[in-house]
């Protein structure tokens, strides 16, 4: 700045206050002072304030960017669970699932009369259902974990006529014993056999075959302890050990015995694995054994009259069964097969107790010892998707039947009619239609040559249907 | 005859022993998730696959050699979404193998770590064989593997501590290498975008949310149940109509009923590897999502 610019701006400025030294007091410039400060006090409050705000919402946009980078994972997180089941109460509830069936059967024989020859008659019911249409047992299931360590199981079976509800199968089964064992108790279908253990809905024909009838009852459930081991080998190995009270056939009497202990056994083992890309197989050996008393059936004498005899002793049987499936590339969907069989020797000795109620030539007690055996050998085959065909075919075998009775001389051999020596044989095809997993349509046609000298024609229509849980397939 | 004992005794020890030596035994449900499980965890793991791609997941049975295999696995691995409903509830409860069961850090289930697609709001069989707990098959999408894997790595450290630090480096190293492929194949993909196509059963639709394919019907009429000839007719009219760009399958599928539609309408029909293992070029993850879109380029040109 020049020093004449200078010189001029401090002439004006003296002017300039020389002026205004007239116009106001020097009262009026403290107070104008006092309202300077005033308003400098309030701007610098409200700058502070205005600062405040300022590291507030930096501090907020810090927080949102740290949540902004949370966002997506947390986005992520709530698809995930929004994509699950939403939790409600019912939702520990076990899976159920129930399974219909019913039947239309064209029988030429009156299934009234139906008896295997040559075999001593089982306690239960193993005949052909009703002519014409009738109501199958509905079968209810519920299952589900109890907790880590044990899983339940309750399968009924409901009547269709007066007799109620059973109980086909009620268990517990261990989850957490490990090292390959698993501990069952309650009642539950025996390990003896293969086919013994499937249900009746997922049987491959309509009933069962006659060698399972004869010597299993239809199909042997007890109530007792089963123990298995699977051994640590690629190859599947399983042996297994049942303790019964001996309820069924071939124990008995019906109920089973009025005794501690175990009145049945059932050993078992099994191996399985893979052959190639598309077959798998299983082989099982299995022996039961029991000591019926008093185990009772009804026979025909040669009187005519109706007679109740009974069998007491010991009761051996062997089984030995074999499943062999195939499908391409183990894709059962478009094809498959599946051949299954097994063959039983049985083995019985003890007394035979001749009319037990005196209803015809009085109560007489002799040895009785019998040695037969039976077999069933059936294929099935699925040629396009949802459709199925199989043949079944049945042989038994009456082998040897003593009875001190009749060694003796005391009762005639016509006196035991059904226990004549006979060998019945079945044949049976199916085919079945099922479009979907759920429903199953089957008719088939049976020759069955169970009763000595005559040949029942059965035809069966039938359906099954699963409702509720999807159930899991055996193999 | 002491020859023949010395042999037993050594083929039952080695029967023994073999499944004991190995560090970790893993059971996987579906090949996807033994591949995963082999680029994670390399040699310290033996992966056994319980299926493969020509097979349907929904329908396996519940063999002897596959409980064998449960039996001796230290982890299961498995989709889970109820897709293995109708084989795995009776393999675990045969098997005999406490480590394994659900609930067990040895029991993963993939599914519960993705977003669910398709999950009904009405559940009803009659709508077919539907899953409750959405579409199980999120193979399909290479982010929801990438996901699996990042819960998948702290698992295997926490079951086999001794070489968690192995399964954390492999685990990164497998995540980058896998991020940069997905960029790849979205850039890849950009021309698939909007394309409009028929599927056998609904088994893509991870892949059409990925890749933003649409899909315009299905050869089956509903999930699990096969193509009915009325189905597929009322099809042919509809890709008259407003023909899709391509009709997509998968390997365990019976490709007549695709055929039948490609030659009546004249869109390609085009087979995708379903898993791992599918076909010759997806013999593993990388492999398995270049075919895919190898082949739907391929059908788009």
């Amino acid at each position: 700045m020049s020093r004449a610019r200078l010189t001029a701006l401090a002439v004006a400025a003296v002017m300039g206050l020389s002026q205004s030294a007239f116009a106001v007091s020097d009262q009026d410039l403290k107070e104008l002072r006092e309202q300077i400060r005033e308003l400098k006090e309030q701007y610098q409050k409200r700058i502070e304030a205005l600062e405040q705000r300022l590291r507030q919402t930096e501090q907020a946009a810090g927080k949102a960017q740290a949540t902004a980078g949370k966002a997506e994972e947390a986005a992520v997180q709530a698809a995930v669970q929004a994509s699950s089941r939403p939790a409600a109460e019912n939702a520990l509830n076990p899976g159920i699932s129930l399974v219909l069936n019913g039947v239309y059967s064209n029988l030429s024989l009156d299934p009234a009369g139906f008896r295997i020859n040559g075999f001593v008659p089982t306690m239960g019911e193993s005949g052909p259902p009703v002519r014409g249409l009738s109501l199958g047992e509905s079968e209810l299931a519920f299952a589900a974990n109890v907790d880590p360590h044990f899983r339940g199981t309750l399968i009924a079976s409901v009547s269709p006529d007066n007799s109620g509800a059973q109980i086909e199968e009620g268990f517990i089964q261990t989850l957490s014993l490990s090292n390959g064992f698993t501990l069952k108790a309650g009642r539950f279908f025996s390990g003896v056999g293969y086919q013994n253990q499937v249900h009746a809905h997922a049987w491959d024909f309509a009933d069962a075959p006659l060698a399972s009838k004869v010597f299993l009852g239809n199909q042997l459930a007890e109530d007792g302890i089963g123990l298995k081991w699977i051994a640590p080998t690629d190859l599947y190995l399983d042996v297994g050990l049942e303790l019964g009270r001996g309820r069924k056939f071939p124990g008995g009497p019906d109920g089973g015995r009025n005794k501690n202990g175990f009145g049945s056994s059932v050993l078992f083992a099994h191996v399985g694995g893979d052959i190639g890309s598309g077959t798998a197989w299983q082989a099982g050996i299995s022996y039961l054994s029991t000591s019926p008393r008093d185990r009772r059936f009804e026979d025909r004498d040669a009187t005519g009259t109706s007679v109740t005899n009974s069998v007491s002793g010991r009761s051996r049987l062997w089984v030995l069964d074999g499943v062999v499936k195939w499908a391409p590339n183990r894709n059962p969907t478009i094809t498959n097969i599946k051949l299954q069989g097994e063959y039983f020797r049985r083995r019985e000795d003890g007394d035979l107790t001749y009319d037990t109620l005196a209803q015809s030539l009085g109560t007489q007690t002799g040895g009785f010892a019998s040695r037969q055996s039976g077999w069933y050998l059936q294929g099935v085959y699925q040629f396009v998707p949802a459709r199925r065909v199989g043949y079944r075919y049945d042989r038994l075998d009456s082998g040897t039947t003593d009875l001190g009775l009749v060694a003796s001389g005391a009762l005639a051999a016509a006196e035991f009619p059904i226990l004549g020596a006979y060998n019945p044989t079945r044949h049976t095809v199916m085919t079945d239609w099922s479009p979907s997993e759920f429903s199953r349509i089957r008719l088939q046609f049976a020759r069955d040559r169970s009763r000595l000298g005559a040949v029942d024609n059965q035809v069966l229509l039938q359906y099954i249907m699963s409702l509720g849980a999807h159930g899991a397939h055996r193999f | 005859m002491k020859s023949i004992l010395k042999f037993v005794t050594a083929i039952g020890a080695a029967a023994l022993a073999l499944p004991a030596a190995a560090a970790l035994n893993v059971f996987a449900c579906e090949p996807e998730w033994g591949a995963l499980v082999q680029e994670l965890a390399g040699d310290k793991a033996s992966v056994y696959s319980a299926t493969t791609a020509m097979q349907d997941p929904h329908r396996i049975e519940a063999r002897p050699s596959l409980i064998a295999r449960v039996r001796s696995a230290g982890l299961l691995i498995c989709t889970g979404a109820e897709l293995e409903v109708g084989w795995l509830p009776l393999l675990l409860t045969q098997a005999g193998n406490a480590r394994i069961q659900p609930g067990s850090p040895g029991y993963f289930e993939a599914s519960g770590f993705v977003a669910r697609l398709d999950v009904p709001s009405v559940v009803d069989r009659s709508r077919g064989d539907i899953h409750p707990g959405g579409n199980p098959h999120i193979q399909t999408d290479p982010r929801n593997i990438a996901r699996v894997a990042e819960a998948l790595v702290p698992r295997l450290a926490q079951l086999d501590p001794a070489n968690a630090e192995a399964y954390r480096a492999r685990g990164k190293a497998f995540l980058e290498r896998w991020r940069s492929a997905i960029e790849r194949w979205e850039r890849q993909a950009a021309p698939l975008k909007g394309m409009t196509i028929v599927e056998y059963h609904k088994a893509f639709v991870y892949l059409d949310a990925w890749l933003g394919l649409k899909e315009v019907g299905t050869l089956e009429p509903i999930p699990g149940i096969p193509p009915t000839p009325s189905h597929l007719a009322e099809l042919v009219e509809a890709m008259r109509r407003s023909p899709a760009k391509a009709i997509v399958y998968s390997t365990y599928n019976d490709s007549r009923a695709a055929a039948f539609l490609s030659e009546r309408t004249k869109i390609p029909a085009v087979m995708l590897p379903f898993t791992v293992g599918g076909t010759d070029k997806a013999k593993d993850l990388f492999g398995y999502f270049d075919d895919i879109l190898g082949r739907l380029l391929g059908s788009a040109r």
